[in-house]
């Protein structure tokens, strides 16, 4: 069942806030890199040059401030240093667990590839996966600190799985080293964690085994924790109403790239988590007007009412180019303040929110 | 006495080398991905690839030798994706895979290509160049009929019946321009992901019989992704042509496959899929072979022909180490039954 999401918001409203309506706002996660930083990866590698290890490091840390600052000069309650240190969303994890082997990159379509891990034998908690990367962005940051993880699910079918009896069994053992890296997050003064699950998106019929797995993530960890669950975009309907079911805080969901078509699936039963609503295409070189996004926004109020309603892009935006990914999410926050100017004003219909006033 | 034969249904993953060439060449987006009419670079890099893919499966030591496929971006879709008829749309999932191809939509009656007639004859002329291949043929891949069917959006006829035929009979003209080629590999996996409704099975066989019949060759019809279901296993072996049904023996229910054949029978000869084209876990010879004597005990059939020693899928799913790897185990499991 849902945790608590009235118990963690407000901890996340800044002192500031102008409006009385508050409409948290954040990321997914990942952002465009400075060019810089990719040629830097590219320098180390190559054995003429003097660029080393400890050198990429400092790209690296230049780079996560850079963009933290980047989140927070355009207004964002909540920020992501844009995963500047990660690769691709399975990689980077599968590097840290003990248990994967990488052979090789393999076809996901065209000429676009992904080094595919295998898991080779019983999956193991060796080093701490995020804590240091969490620790140095809470500390270049004034608003607190979201924390995506790949999620056990994804972790555990986009591999090749040579050790398990089954996929799920790995996806369970994976569940409880999330939960002990979530821990220690938290102990290191994380109190925003998401879950990314891509993979449920196309295989909605295993909705169980993520619903088993995010028990698993979430024994131990408290209700001032928030935990959210974004699934990229699918077929919503085939997961719904199950998550109501999930022990989380928020779902995030990718319907601005669908036109919100499948909001009204969201709407019977009621939805009991809090909903966060992608509300700018991660999938379009074109910065939506402020005005569009408003009326994005307002399909969440179809959904939950402010109190329970979180902005966010649709997707993670490291495909876009960064001056438009800056400018969509300068345009969300933006958007999304003057909406809640709106409903202080009394000027949306909450029971109607899509009605002109 | 039953001969045994390793084999693999073709669309190998590109050399890792090659990922980078081809994809600096071509371009990562959608509209960069093959037409048919690409650049003299661009061919000269596929060449390398198919020479590769004929020598890794000769130092295998393959009874019959596949093109490869290293030119089908759009994996099976691909003789319709360079066709002139077909308009390719959006980005869609290839089954149940994180794999996607271009969406082919056939706007217009298909003509005659010869794509692939083209790819096989420059395979054939490898085959020809290399050393101590007495023993080993050319195996000529195709989609077929029902699968392609189903993987493309009819936008020109309007009737379903009709448009399966429509594939089938341009799958069979471009069959009757290959070279000559010992066996032709028949993928079918939609039979299994979106079977006919029942008493729909015969549009299916029929499709596939008007390609069969088109070549001289040993045809196989190779399913995969599951077992099939009784009663289209059994319009399969009575009506498709086939020489050989292909059977899924790793993603499908086995016990369901061991009842279709006791109680249907089987074609004369039959293909399985022993080894799991998308897993890098590499089987040993020895298993292989096990599986292999442990299905064959299971046919009823007298005199039964031949047993092609086959992965379940195509191959494209995995890393090239793993790949090469599990070429080596189907031949010496052919070996270890000799």
């Amino acid at each position: 069942m849902v945790r608590n999401p009235s118990a963690n918001r407000d901890q996340f409203r800044p002192d500031d806030h102008p409006n009385d309506a508050f409409l948290l706002t954040t990321v997914v996660g990942s952002y465009p890199k400075p060019k810089w930083l990719n040629r830097a990866d590219e320098l180390v590698d190559d054995p003429d040059s003097k660029f080393d290890e400890s050198d990429l490091e400092e790209a690296h840390d230049d780079a996560c401030r850079l963009i933290t600052h980047e989140h927070e000069r355009a207004g964002l309650d909540t920020v992501v240093d844009g995963e500047m240190r990660r690769n691709e969303m399975v990689e980077f994890f599968a590097d840290r667990i003990d248990g994967y082997e990488f052979n090789g990159p393999v076809k996901v379509w065209g000429h676009n590839y992904f080094d595919k891990p295998s898991v080779v034998e019983e999956v193991a908690y060796d080093e701490p996966w995020l804590v240091d990367e969490f620790e140095f962005t809470s500390n270049v940051a004034e608003r607190p600190v979201k924390v995506p993880i790949t999620g056990p699910y994804t972790l555990g079918f986009w591999a090749f799985n040579e050790a398990y009896p089954s996929t799920e069994e790995l996806v369970y053992d994976l569940a409880d080293l999330v939960n002990e890296e979530v821990e220690k997050l938290v102990e290191a003064g994380a109190r925003y964690i998401q879950i990314d699950e891509p993979a449920l998106a196309t295989t909605p019929e295993d909705h169980a085994i993520v619903g088993e797995a995010l028990e698993r993530i979430v024994s131990g960890i408290d209700e001032d924790v928030r935990i959210g669950l974004h699934v990229c975009y699918g077929d919503y309907s085939r997961i719904y109403p199950e998550i109501n079911d999930y022990p989380i805080d928020e779902f995030d969901v990718e319907l601005c790239n669908g036109d919100f078509e499948q909001i009204p699936t969201f709407t019977d039963p009621e939805f009991e988590p809090d909903l966060a609503l992608g509300v700018v295409d991660a999938h379009t070189a074109e910065v939506e007007p402020v005005e569009e996004i408003k009326a994005n926004i307002r399909q969440g109020l179809r959904v939950v009412p402010p109190e329970n309603l979180t902005i966010s892009p649709d997707c993670g935006l490291k495909l876009l180019p960064r001056d438009i990914a800056y400018g969509k999410t300068e345009n969300m926050v933006t958007a999304v303040r003057e909406v809640e100017a709106e409903i202080d004003a009394g000027d949306i219909d909450l029971d109607n929110p899509l009605a002109d006033d | 006495m039953t001969e045994r034969v390793a084999a693999t249904p073709g669309l190998y993953p590109l050399p890792d080398r090659a990922k980078e060439t081809l994809s600096d060449l071509k371009g990562h987006q959608k509209g960069d991905l093959l037409s048919g009419d690409e650049s003299e670079a661009i061919v000269a890099a596929y060449d390398e690839v198919r020479a590769e893919y004929v020598d890794d499966q000769l130092d295998a030591g393959l009874d019959l030798i596949s093109e490869g496929q290293g030119r089908w971006d759009d994996m099976i879709a691909h003789p319709l994706t360079v066709s002139d008829a077909v308009e390719t749309g959006g980005i869609v999932r290839y089954y149940d895979n994180n794999n996607f191809y271009r969406d082919p939509r056939v706007v217009d009656d298909l003509d005659f290509s010869g794509d692939v007639a083209g790819e096989l004859e420059k395979a054939t002329d490898l085959l020809a160049d290399a050393d101590g291949v007495d023993d080993a043929s050319l195996a000529a891949t195709l989609p077929g009929p029902y699968s392609l069917a189903d993987l493309a959006t009819d936008e020109h006829r309007g009737d379903e019946a009709d448009f399966q035929a429509a594939i089938a009979e341009f799958l069979a003209g471009e069959v009757e321009a290959f070279p000559d080629h010992e066996t032709l590999f028949l993928l079918e996996p939609s039979l299994i992901t979106n079977p006919p409704a029942e008493g729909e099975e015969a549009g299916a066989t029929d499709a596939i019989s008007t390609v069969a019949d088109a070549t001289d060759a040993d045809v196989v019809v190779q399913t995969f992704y599951g077992a099939l279901g009784e009663k289209l296993y059994a319009h399969l072996v009575d009506e498709a042509g086939a020489d050989a049904l292909g059977l899924d023996l790793v993603a499908g229910d086995r016990d369901d496959t061991v009842y279709n054949v006791q109680e249907f029978g089987s074609t004369d000869s039959l293909s399985l899929g022993l080894v799991d084209g998308q897993n890098t876990l590499v089987e040993e010879p020895e298993t292989i072979a096990e599986r292999v004597e442990w299905f064959e005990s299971q046919i009823p059939l007298e005199g039964f022909d031949r047993t092609y020693l086959t992965p379940n899928t195509e191959l494209f799913y995995l890393p090239t180490n793993k790949c090469r790897a599990k070429l080596n185990a189907l031949a010496d499991a052919a070996e270890v039954l000799d």
